[in-house]
């Protein structure tokens, strides 16, 4: 009888991204099974979000999550637009084609963002400094629009809050051009390089039965074959009126994951050039919303991760009754319990890894014996284990005849 | 001067702590370490563990359940360690400060040296809130 040893993996993590804390059992190389402990980030957002008036509630929700810091925002307008009727009765037709280019354009930011720390964590640092260079244009990108390079404070109840100047419309264009042969490069990157391959395909599988159990959403789901996605499903925004596709993949390993969200930025880039196309020369972008009756109403929102909810409850004061939030980040790290299970620990990094969640949580692992507490190994031993087996792969191609 | 402040102005180790922030903060300062800012030229590093580390940089408001733990990660630390508040939220508590699960700001908690405002501070903020921390340790402050 092999004897268990519990890994656990935070809650603090010196790269980024919030505390989080995974126990995984092992036993020798194996997990055998995974505990997640959430709540180190609580801020009772919720509680607070009912103390603020309609206005000012989207500045507190956009900062629920930096990196999908408008589709919280979005998600929040829908519900109170959907008390007044509807987004698409009440929002500008300006306003539309806005909010959805800034919520296209943080999907590209953000899985860039997931694309440079998964490389970072199977031992390609190159990959990873690649793609937060190219992501440096899209911020660029939003610092012209907004103002500010994360939170973007866009969105209001009934339109946005800046416009699309005409004189800024040929630069994005451009800057949009010289982003997609980076793409290109990231997908002969992943695609083409035999290690990658060897590293991820058949790792952390999610099978289509379990992804419909575990209920994940966005990127996750869609790579194990759940065609659900919000923008076509219950669409908002202008998405319906534009030309693009749902990327779907079968199998549910982390090489889908990554193949999915990598398809994924040459749609959002294509939303964009085609909002940008067809979006109004002139018009209000605000509606000028004074009172919110008295009603219930829901938003939902495709963000990079997956479906963002919010619930709103207003009673016609000047303060929403009751707000409830559901993020997609809390229903796919669940699914760890059964992706990562049945992996390695060297594995493990990358499996947690690859739902994108709040994931840089293994670089603070430390190995402990259950019988006398001792710590064997920490958080950079971990992922340098996730690195060797990537160099030992490699070495194994190279050096095979063939 | 201290020659253990001494030391710390050639070279300066951080170890993040994201305690309860959302995320902004973060990735900027994991900007900082990528090709356009690069603070590694300037002998700038994350540290992998906080026993490696000369300064603690802190986001987010902190919160009942993270106060014990940031205490624990300050104690654990080589002194002298400096601390470094990134971002309104560990300034302030910027708009969380009435909330029920937050108790008391960074400076209540552990002796702040620097503070980052902005919400979130673009890199170079955080670059020259380093360089100031800098400055004061040769001034001997």
């Amino acid at each position: 009888m092999s004897h268990k040893i519990i890994v656990p993996i935070g809650p603090y993590h010196p790269l980024q991204d919030e505390p989080e804390f995974f126990q995984l059992y092992v036993e020798g190389e194996k997990v055998v099974d995974i505990d997640i402990i959430i709540g180190y980030n609580h801020r009772g957002i919720e509680k607070l979000s009912e103390s603020k008036h309609f206005d000012q509630v989207p500045f507190l929700v956009e900062r629920i999550c930096g990196i999908c810091s408008s589709s919280h925002p979005y998600a929040y307008c829908l519900a109170v637009e959907n008390i007044l009727g509807g987004e698409i009765n009440i929002v500008p037709e300006k306003a539309l084609y806005i909010r959805t280019i800034i919520d296209e354009l943080q999907r590209i930011h953000s899985h860039l963002l997931w694309l440079g720390l998964a490389g970072h964590f199977i031992g390609y640092n190159t990959v990873w400094m690649w793609a937060w260079k190219y992501r440096e244009p899209v911020l660029d990108m939003f610092e012209m629009v907004t103002g500010n390079r994360n939170n973007y404070a866009m969105f209001k109840i009934g339109g946005v809050r800046r416009d699309i100047k005409d004189e800024d419309i040929p630069l994005l264009r451009k800057m949009l051009d010289e982003l997609l042969p980076a793409v290109d490069l990231f997908r002969g990157a992943v695609m083409d390089d035999p290690v990658i391959k060897m590293r991820l395909k058949d790792v952390g599988t999610l099978t289509y039965q379990q992804a419909v159990d575990w209920c994940v959403v966005g990127p996750t789901a869609r790579a194990s074959g759940v065609n659900i996605d919000i923008r076509r499903d219950d669409p908002y925004g202008v998405t319906e009126r534009l030309d693009w596709n749902v990327i779907l993949e079968k199998d549910g390993d982390i090489f889908s994951k990554t193949i999915v969200r990598i398809l994924e930025l040459y749609e959002s880039i294509s939303i964009i050039r085609q909002s940008l196309d067809k979006m109004p020369k002139s018009g209000v972008i605000d509606a000028e919303v004074k009172d919110i009756p008295e009603g219930e109403g829901i938003g939902r929102v495709e963000a990079p991760r997956g479906e963002c909810f919010h619930y709103i409850k207003s009673d016609g004061t000047n303060q929403p009754v009751r707000h409830k939030v559901r993020s997609p980040s809390f229903m796919n790290v669940a699914s760890d319990k059964v992706s990562a299970v049945g992996g390695t620990i060297s594995d493990a990094t990358i499996t947690l890894a690859a739902v994108d969640p709040c994931y840089c949580c293994t670089e603070r692992v430390a190995v402990i014996n259950k019988i006398n507490n001792r710590k064997v190994m920490n958080g950079w031993d971990l992922v340098k284990l996730s690195q060797e087996k990537t160099l030992k792969l490699k070495e194994g191609y190279h050096g095979r005849p063939k | 001067m201290d020659i253990r402040k001494k030391a710390l102005t050639k070279s300066i180790w951080v170890f993040h702590v994201s305690a309860g922030s959302c995320n902004n903060c973060d990735i900027e300062i994991f900007d900082c370490f990528t090709p356009r800012f690069d603070v590694e030229r300037l002998g700038i590093q994350l540290a992998g563990s906080v026993r490696h580390a000369d300064a603690l940089l802190i986001t987010g408001v902190i919160n009942k359940k993270t106060i014990p733990i940031v205490k624990k990660i300050y104690e654990q630390a080589p002194k002298p360690c400096m601390v470094i508040a990134c971002g309104i939220c560990a300034n302030s508590q910027h708009m969380f400060r009435f909330g029920y699960n937050v108790e008391k700001p960074l400076d209540k908690i552990l002796p702040v040296d620097v503070y980052i405002p902005g919400c979130p501070p673009k890199p170079e903020a955080i670059i020259s809130g380093i360089v100031k921390l800098i400055d004061k340790l040769k001034k001997g402050k």
